[in-house]
């Protein structure tokens, strides 16, 4: 990221290269504001928390429905599957891991990316996740839920799902430890925990600003049932402290979680002798496919809620360009890898290998490798060109393509090497059957439901912490009479990190009024002080 | 024994008895809170819509201990993921495989590693939780109207009643002269406003319709600067 720049995008140069805070613009993407349109803080509670707040809109009701056609789709497919055992699957010898393994690994994807933006890039003091984290989180949470339905109900007798956690039995046995898909279960279902637990602590703070609003409307029982969920927090720096402890060390716990849970979901192929899939590649090769998936799904759902709820200057152009230069990134070494894995097959000079991947590229799924490669390697490139990155039509196309090609990706691990297995007799084509289509579409419908669901009741961006990054969130933005000058060549006192962080005033300050891309946005009043600037009220400070 | 503990839950429910002052912005916040300190004020609070940098430093107030009791959590699930995968193959229910070791530490990791985590991460949300006394669903803060744009865009000092050098006049006096946009004295009955020499101020009574107080002049827009 740091090395991105850009000489127009961000509006004027300083003259001679030299930042020109605070009459300039920034120069690059890492100096874009993180917050457009000149608001206080008030504003963006007021932005954010009015979206669960307002009378419910019909559209909301609309999109509500059809998620929940989704979900009775997912329940008939569930109760077809479960009465008449997974034999109403395509599967059948020599495949059987096929849509559900690929589905499961796909939402187990899809869900990486949220904990990546909230732990990972909170680990490297990536300031812009703020705008972003609430809504991914909820993404990953989601997914993971839809994700677990598939190793639920493929394991055949779903009444006896217990067997796989080491529950004391009439029969004494305990599960295979030894076992991936056991390690699976664990990594998978801790992951879930952890994310929720990560996601509600951040959610405590926010939850008291609504429960402060609703006691202020005069709305006791909301009042109350957020009164619950917030825990009496009143903001009180001691609690803050430990809090902010708090969530740096669930970060650093999530991020070797999250590194971890997609190895195990990788070694439940690469711990087998399976040809193209007994391969050391397989845990760094898997994470960067489930960032970048899931990145392109934060970007699918982003781009459409920040315009349906208005949100453009919490969520900005430059927030989605960012998420952008990590699809391309992602995308370039999965490709990479792709490439890679033919390399080695060759190199290993092991005829089973060789076979198992010329197969994937010319045997009869080759419209599978082909439409991986497309979407994963090739469409994405198109993000090295600035123009595009910044493109909202564009970026959502090839977000859309992007889980398309990942779901290929899977797809092809899967079922290519498994349809020509060892044993030429058995060699078969696999298709789904109607079933596993249904149950893959009913899982779009539970992810749906419950994603609306957040966007209706919780506040979808992280309050408190979008109003910390904000330039009037530094005490020093208030030093020279509060006019803001403060921070720029302040010989006062800064905090320990102040080297580590980026300067609060340079990221978002000024350049609001100068960006050249408003993001097509109004352009908001842009003050309510009087003309003359010397009017206003001086900091009380003496 | 129990007195003891009767004293302990007294203090938590009075620990926010006292003066409660405004001030406009962080920054003033910061400031505040030093010179109190410099007064020689000790029980000091701060309450704001996110996290301040610096404050704890103005405060003076030791780090946090939450990472011990998560270290300690994190060894704890290690364990457990070692016992459980050792004492089930080992010991409970032995099978022999081709005479190979009956438990094989390499493929213990992943478990191991997932319930390290998972106890983690359970410790450090229960032990924040535990170190900032949460839940707590009755505050006499909440007793101050103003009080509930602590999470909005307000910015409040408070001084406990339990401060040695706490007297409602003088203290009412002291954070008047910092500057504080209004101070209100808070206990279990409600909430007063408090004029400059600690006595109640003289306004009048707020109506349950009235708006809110003025929200502060917009000290916190980015533009115009």
């Amino acid at each position: 990221m740091a090395t991105v720049t850009s000489k127009s995008a961000y509006g004027r140069m300083g003259g001679d290269g030299a930042p020109a805070y605070p009459d300039g613009a920034p120069k690059t993407l890492e100096d874009a504001p993180l917050v457009r349109g000149n608001l206080s803080f008030h504003d963006v509670t007021e932005m954010v928390a009015y979206h669960t707040e307002k009378k419910t809109p019909t559209g909301w009701f609309l999109a509500f429905g059809a998620a929940l056609v989704g979900m009775a789709i997912f329940g008939v497919a569930v109760a077809f599957l479960v009465w008449n055992g997974p034999g109403v699957w395509g599967l059948t010898n020599p495949v059987f891991w096929g849509w559900a393994i690929v589905n499961f690994v796909w939402w187990v994807g899809i869900g990486h990316a949220g904990t990546l933006i909230s732990a990972v890039l909170f680990l490297f003091r990536q300031r812009w996740r703020t705008s972003i984290n609430r809504a991914a989180e909820a993404m990953t949470l989601f997914a993971v839920a839809c994700a677990l339905v598939f190793p639920t109900f493929h394991v055949g007798r779903v009444w006896v799902i217990y067997y796989t956690l080491p529950i004391p039995n009439q029969m004494a046995m305990w599960p295979q430890f030894k076992s991936p898909l056991l390690w699976d279960v664990f990594a998978v279902s801790i992951y879930g925990a952890v994310s929720l637990l990560f996601w509600y602590v951040g959610l405590i703070p926010d939850l008291a600003t609504l429960r402060d609003r609703a006691a202020n409307a005069g709305r006791t029982l909301r009042a109350q049932i957020l009164g619950f969920f917030s825990l009496g927090w009143t903001g009180s720096n001691r609690h803050w402290r430990h809090y902010e402890r708090a969530y740096l060390l669930l970060a650093g716990l999530a991020t070797p979680l999250v590194l971890s849970v997609h190895s195990v979901v990788s070694f439940d192929f690469a711990i087998s002798l399976v040809p193209g899939w007994h391969t050391t590649i397989f845990p760094p090769y898997f994470v960067a496919g489930a960032i970048f998936s899931g990145f392109a799904m934060v970007v699918t759902l982003l781009v459409v809620a920040r315009k349906v709820f208005d949100l453009e200057n919490l969520i900005t152009l430059d927030h989605l360009e960012k998420m952008n230069i990590i699809i391309l990134v992602t995308g370039t070494v999965v490709g990479f890898a792709y490439i890679t894995e033919f390399f080695i097959a060759w190199y290993s000079g092991v005829e089973f290998e060789q076979y198992a991947f010329l197969n994937r590229a010319a045997g009869p799924y080759a419209w599978a490798y082909w439409s991986m490669m497309a979407c994963n390697l090739i469409f994405p490139q198109i993000f090295w060109i600035k123009r595009f990155r910044r493109s909202i039509p564009i970026m959502f196309a090839i977000s859309i393509t992007t889980n398309i090609g990942m779901w290929f990706e899977r797809f092809v691990i899967t079922v290519i090497s498994l349809h020509r297995d060892f044993l030429p007799s058995s060699w078969d084509y696999y298709s789904p059957t109607i079933w596993d289509v249904l149950l893959y579409v009913g899982t779009f419908g539970l992810f749906f439901t419950l994603f609306l669901l957040f966007l209706r009741f919780v506040p979808m961006v992280a309050i408190a912490e979008v109003k910390g990054v904000m330039p009037q969130a530094d005490p020093h933005f208030y030093a020279h009479s509060g006019d803001g000058h403060g921070t720029i060549g302040d010989g006062g006192p800064t905090h320990d990190l102040a080297p580590y962080q980026q300067d609060a005033f340079a990221q978002s300050a000024s350049p609001a009024a100068g960006d050249p891309e408003r993001d097509g946005v109004p352009n908001p009043a842009p003050t309510d002080r009087p003309a003359g600037g010397g009017t206003e009220p001086a900091s009380p400070r003496h | 024994m129990l007195r003891a503990i009767r004293q302990r839950l007294d203090d938590r429910a009075n620990q926010h008895v006292g003066l409660l002052a405004e001030f406009s912005d962080p920054g003033a916040l910061v400031h505040a809170v030093e010179d109190l300190r410099e007064k020689g004020y000790s029980q000091l609070d701060t309450f704001s819509p996110f996290p301040i940098h610096g404050m704890d430093r103005a405060m003076g107030l030791p780090f946090s201990k939450l990472g011990f009791m998560v270290f300690g959590g994190a060894i704890t699930g290690t364990f457990l993921g070692f016992l459980l995968q050792w004492w089930t193959s080992e010991v409970d229910y032995a099978i022999n495989i081709s005479n190979k070791p009956l438990f094989a530490w390499e493929t213990s990791v992943p478990i191991m590693f997932e319930l390290t985590i998972l106890f983690a991460a359970l410790t450090a949300v229960g032990g924040m939780l535990a170190l900032n006394g949460l839940p707590k669903p009755y505050n006499p803060l909440f007793n101050s109207e103003r009080f509930s744009r602590a999470t909005d865009d307000a910015f409040f000092v408070h001084v406990s009643v339990r401060d040695g050098a706490f007297s409602n006049a003088a203290t009412a006096e002291d954070l008047h002269g910092l500057g504080a946009l209004s101070v209100e004295y808070v206990d279990h009955e409600g909430a007063t406003l408090v004029g400059a020499a600690g006595e109640p101020a003289d306004v009048e009574p707020i109506p349950d319709d009235a708006a809110l107080p003025a929200p502060v002049v917009p000290h916190h827009t980015t533009g115009d600067i």
